[in-house]
């Protein structure tokens, strides 16, 4: 087994391949499509044994650092331009990184404005294991 | 009573059930509910005869259940006379779930899981927690299982070799958790093996028994990992290497060897040695090329390219190492390793360093950033 995280960007992937249509200016209906098709997703990873965990993040992020002992966490941000935003994520469980692609092409296309697969970048990133027992 | 000695009846009792004509997949849930039972009632009076009442009790569970269903009619009349179990060694059922727990129509994951389910007679929730998936996704991976193996006739046997396979992924493969998965590992490969007097299953058993003896001594007391030339080998289990010393040597005079014996022979050949310079690397190489010739494994030859550097000098081992892909799995790090024998420390420290960042594991990682970082220390001198 591999566990693997579906990073979804808000930006800072590759070019955008599908429709370029905000989801704002989507008909509700599409929106309701779009919702109902990711819910399913993880609900029928589940039933396949292969779902771990799945969030939303929302789009304002803080950074934090130490400033150094007895003195408060200095912050910065949040910064509009930033290049990279991670808008969440979905963690599966899967036999093999080809099913994991399978997966991610399969949760890329999700259904956008006027039904057509929204074809969103999604970045696959393996886990770390646990050590096996035997190396040698 | 204990919870393991419960859970070592789970595979004799729903085999029982099946023999009496119930189906695996209700059978195996009627079981888990009676053990269920077993661990809250038990504590205030223990049956004289445990195995006995398991099996009224998932029997009349299993009634319940079929019942209940739309079919029940007919079932009953098959199920209500509730036959004897037929005649027949117990061993020979208990042998069969093994099968069908492992059988080849299953991946990997879902093998191990209704191995542990209805063989360990583990909870969907301990298996769930020790594989760091939910509760509902384990569930679902059982349920799909025991689908999936619904329509294998149970009474033919199977190839042992899949069941070990099985039992290999849950030694070697478990996270952290409350359920000791090598521990339950040992306690299956023991039964295969006292079940079959298979060699392989044997050499398996050896293996994990000779791995398991040095747990203590594999990881410091921050839980960084201790490569196997600087344990403390005063901390490992000699009543393990002892049993797994004795396992093995039974297996190897019948003459079948496998890749199970061959790597615990290794294995063996290690625990033997008192100091790791007293280590036999001749023989350990030896055992590698019958590895190598048994399995073809490019990860046989990879480590076996180690123990020729330590047996004939690490320029041996780098020539060894020479014609394996490079993108073996810490196949950099035995690079590093080699050099830095050699006393090619720059050339080491760097390639410790690629080796940290292509770790695939977090302790692997950190122990090889540790090995850069002591020899750059060196460096800067």
């Amino acid at each position: 087994m591999a566990r693997y995280l579906l990073l979804k960007h808000y930006r800072g992937g590759p070019a955008p391949a599908g429709g370029d249509v905000p989801i704002d200016q989507w008909t509700p209906e599409e929106v309701d499509a779009h919702v109902r098709y990711m819910r399913d997703f993880a609900a029928r990873l589940t039933d396949t044994g292969e779902f771990v965990d799945s969030q939303a993040l929302l789009p304002e992020g803080t950074f934090v650092r130490s400033d150094g002992p007895g003195r408060p966490p200095v912050t910065d941000g949040p910064f509009a331009e930033t290049k990279d935003l991670i808008a969440g994520w979905m963690v599966i469980d899967v036999d093999s990184r080809e099913r994991a692609l399978e997966l991610a092409g399969e949760l890329s296309a999700a259904p956008g404005a006027g039904g057509e697969p929204v074809r969103e970048w999604l970045e696959l990133r393996p886990f770390m294991a646990y050590p096996p027992a035997v190396t040698e | 009573m204990d919870e393991v000695a419960l859970r070592t009846l789970t595979p004799t009792v729903i085999a029982v059930l099946v023999r009496r004509g119930a189906d695996f997949d209700t059978a195996e849930d009627a079981v888990q509910e009676a053990l269920i039972e077993a661990v809250r009632v038990w504590p205030r009076g223990r049956p004289r005869d445990p195995r006995g009442w398991l099996i009224t009790v998932a029997w009349r569970k299993f009634l319940d259940t079929t019942r209940a269903e739309a079919s029940r009619r007919q079932r009953e009349d098959a199920v209500l006379a509730e036959p004897p179990a037929l005649p027949g060694p117990a061993v020979d059922d208990t042998l069969r779930l093994y099968f069908l727990c492992a059988h080849p129509s299953l991946t990997p994951a879902s093998a191990v899981a209704l191995t542990l389910r209805a063989v360990a007679g583990l909870s969907t929730r301990q298996i769930a927690t020790a594989y760091l998936v939910p509760e509902a996704t384990m569930a679902q991976r059982i349920s799909r299982a025991k689908r999936m193996v619904s329509g294998v006739r149970f009474n033919r046997p199977g190839d042992v070799a899949t069941v070990l396979r099985v039992l290999y992924l849950v030694f070697n493969e478990g996270y952290s958790g409350a359920v000791d998965l090598a521990a339950e590992a040992i306690r299956l490969a023991r039964q295969v093996a006292v079940m079959t007097r298979d060699e392989e299953a044997a050499g398996l058993l050896a293996l994990m028994l000779l791995h398991h003896a040095r747990r203590a001594a594999r990881t410091g007391v921050d839980g960084s990992l201790v490569p196997l030339a600087e344990q403390d080998r005063g901390r490992w289990d000699t009543r393990l290497i002892a049993e797994g010393v004795e396992v093995l040597q039974a297996a190897l005079a019948r003459d079948r060897l496998g890749e199970f014996q061959a790597q615990a022979a290794i294995a063996a050949l290690h625990a033997d040695a008192r100091t790791a310079r007293e280590t036999d690397w001749v023989q350990i190489v030896e055992w590698y090329d019958e590895l190598v010739r048994l399995t073809g494994s490019p990860v046989a030859r990879l480590n076996r390219a180690v123990a020729v550097g330590a047996a004939d000098g690490p320029r041996a081992g780098l020539a060894a190492l020479a014609g394996l892909d490079p993108a073996l799995p810490r196949h950099t790090a035995a690079l590093a390793y080699l050099h830095e024998q050699a006393g090619d420390v720059a050339v080491a420290a760097r390639l410790y360093a690629r080796a940290a960042r292509v770790a695939s594991n977090l302790l692997e990682r950190d122990h090889l950033t540790r090995q850069a970082a002591r020899l750059n220390a060196r460096l800067r001198g």
